[in-house]
């Protein structure tokens, strides 16, 4: 593929070109005012907020609000910090994210390569999980969770967010595998390879751009769901998100601020991290299964 | 009983029958080639002899073993697809021994298979690579050299340089007839090139419309095509077919064609039962190397005859210069020398080697002679 010059790009006199920046960085700005207003405050003690001062930067630095937020935050009744919770979330997160990316993986692999008569309509139904809102499901979901003996437990919410993601997750991997070449399966098939060899063997070791999409797509939507969390988590088992709605509502007490700040960055943390280090390939796998080349 | 029989071999996809009873059977070290334009069911055959496709009725048998239902891997074959198919994660060596591995061969063994196999195609320093850092001539010798280290009965190749250019095509298409001749392994090619078909089989399977038109060695082919379609899909440029009609002079059988100006010539039939059909419309199929100037003719034949007609475009093409006129309302290609004195618009006496040429029925297309 050719690559594109830069003669291509429009002339623009000097002029619109540096109003055309100046909005630009204005923009960004704007933008960036909500982290900015965050970490700042974040880092100051409770009073200089209280005492007006919003969007100055702190007179006194602290990393206090960042540790009781952390540790010793009173959410619901126990003093115990959002440290619980952060690991509820991890331990629904991860298993939840690689067994609907897997599973889709195989759904995909089976709907293109494995072709059988029906396959269309039944991909179709999967697509339709995509558009059920999560209102619906929330109390045939307790029913079917209580009589598994699944209720308020992390596995429950693991299913629910499997069952919720796989529509998702086979629909990328069935579009990406769906320009995969079917010789390759063929060939594969004449050198003796079986279903599962062809999938680990030829397929997954060619899917990294579209796992990396499955894997941030799902990561970020069952982190920050809260429905689920708030209806069908127990005590032991509510994620990052409750926690920290709890920690804010609390309807008792001084509004720390600041603490809020720090426990509302800690619970964005996590995706951010996901965006920063395989960002770059989320774009390029969106891509891959629309432009070829 | 062949090495590989396809036996009343028939394909359908629902109601719509794509491969009507087809019938072939190779001895062991021949090269068969399906040759056909697209959709004519030449790709299918050779996948239902891969296994890649159900065989809706008939059998196909290799080393006399029934072959319907049997799983790809356990038939002792190995196909080059057209597109190579290599393993895009895997290195060359690990593409070349990934079917060893899943078929449980040794590590040992695999290696040394493997090194025989590069070595025999000249692809040793390229092992450590990926597919993706190759040519397109190096990926073809790599899908070669995947198919050669199973060491199968058979090995179908489908279009497999049909993604070279031009030049590479040519070599590889030497390439492959040296292996052949070199191992002496049985081959079934499919291709929708001509030249691919002649030059390489020791027979040819001419497919149209999900039937076989013709079976034979290349030579059969060329000379007596069973029908126009065999006859004009085979030889480039294609056979010339003009309507000529049969008139028996002192007991011999001549054809009449109509020239450019309306007069007709009349060309001595060779060989061939034209009995019966006395004063009939043919179509007469001439070749185009078979109509040159008087000087080059060819010695050997009994039966030259001359015809004076117009020339109406001259094409130089180096090696040849390719002459057009008019003959029974048709344009009709003549090859001749390239320095034969040839000029557009002038008249011409030509010599045509009546030995070579065909009669076709033209209500059912298929050949009456010779």
């Amino acid at each position: 593929m050719a690559h594109a010059t830069q003669d291509t790009a429009i002339r623009t006199g000097r002029a619109v070109r540096m109003l055309i920046y100046l909005v630009l960085i204005l923009f960004a700005l704007f933008y960036m005012l909500p982290l900015y207003v965050m970490l700042v405050n974040s880092v100051k003690p409770l009073e200089e907020i209280t005492g007006g001062g919003m969007m100055n930067l702190p007179q006194l630095w602290t990393l206090e609000p960042w540790a009781k937020a952390w540790s010793s935050a009173q959410i619901g009744v126990e003093p115990t910090g959002l440290s619980p919770y952060f690991w509820n979330s991890i331990k629904m997160v991860v298993p939840a994210v690689a067994i609907s990316t897997i599973l889709g993986a195989l759904n995909g692999y089976v709907l293109t390569k494995w072709r059988f008569r029906g396959d269309t309509i039944l991909f179709g139904l999967m697509l339709f999980a995509c558009f059920i809102p999560f209102q619906i499901v929330l109390i045939p979901m307790a029913r079917m969770l209580g009589l598994m003996g699944l209720a308020g437990t992390t596995w429950g919410l693991v299913l629910v967010h499997v069952v919720y993601g796989i529509g998702f997750t086979t629909l990328y991997f069935r579009n990406y595998y769906a320009v995969f070449p079917t010789e390759l399966v063929r060939a594969a098939q004449i050198d003796g390879a079986g279903f599962f060899q062809i999938f680990w063997r030829i397929l997954l070791p060619s899917s990294g751009p579209i796992a990396v999409v499955s894997i941030i797509w799902q990561f970020t939507n069952i982190w920050n769901d809260f429905l689920f969390g708030a209806s069908f988590a127990g005590a032991d088992s509510q994620p990052m998100t409750v926690a920290l709605n709890n920690l804010v509502q609390a309807s008792h007490g001084v509004k720390e601020y600041n603490v809020h700040f720090a426990g509302a960055i800690l619970a964005a943390l996590p995706t951010l991290l996901v965006y920063i280090v395989a960002g770059r390939y989320f774009v390029r796998g969106l891509m891959a299964g629309s432009v070829k080349g | 009983m062949g090495f590989l029989d396809i036996d009343n071999t028939t394909k359908s996809y629902g109601a719509v029958e794509v491969l009507h009873n087809v019938d072939i059977s190779i001895e062991e070290g021949e090269f068969l080639v399906l040759v056909g334009p697209s959709g004519c069911g030449k790709s299918t055959l050779l996948n239902m002899i891969a296994g890649l496709e159900e065989i809706s009725s008939g059998e196909i048998r290799i080393k006399d073993r029934v072959m319907n239902g049997v799983h790809p891997s356990k038939r002792n074959i190995a196909m080059v697809f057209q597109s190579y198919a290599l393993y895009p994660n895997m290195t060359v060596g690990q593409n070349i021994t990934f079917g060893l591995e899943m078929h449980g061969t040794p590590k040992p063994e695999r290696e040394k298979a493997m090194k025989e196999v590069a070595s025999l195609l000249q692809i040793e320093q390229l092992l450590d690579r990926k597919p993706g850092a190759l040519s397109g001539g190096q990926r073809q010798r790599v899908a070669m050299g995947r198919a050669l280290v199973r060491d199968p009965d058979v090995f179908l190749f489908d279009e497999p340089l049909s993604n070279l250019d031009a030049k590479l095509r040519v070599d590889m298409r030497t390439e492959i007839k040296k292996l052949h001749q070199k191992l002496g392994t049985t081959i079934v090619y499919v291709t929708h090139d001509q030249i691919e078909a002649m030059t390489l089989s020791t027979r040819i399977a001419v497919m149209n419309g999900g039937y076989v038109q013709q079976l034979g060695t290349p030579q059969d082919i060329y000379d007596t095509p069973a029908n126009i379609f065999v006859a004009t899909f085979m030889g480039s440029p294609a056979m010339n077919v003009v309507p000529a009609r049969v008139a028996v002079e002192n007991g011999k059988p001549m054809a009449r064609v109509a020239l450019h100006d309306g007069t007709e010539t009349a060309l001595p039939f060779s060989q061939g039962n034209m009995e019966g059909w006395d004063g009939k419309d043919i179509l007469l199929g001439i070749r185009p190397e078979t109509i040159t100037d008087e000087d080059a003719a060819d010695r050997k034949s009994s039966n030259i005859a001359h015809m004076t007609n117009r020339i109406v475009v001259t094409e130089p093409a180096g090696s040849d210069t390719f002459v057009t006129m008019t003959m029974g309302g048709k344009d009709v290609i003549a090859r001749m020398r390239s320095d034969a004195e040839v000029h557009p618009g002038a008249d011409f006496t030509f010599a045509v080697n009546m030995e070579k040429a065909v009669a076709f029925d033209p209500a059912t297309e298929a050949r009456i002679a010779p």
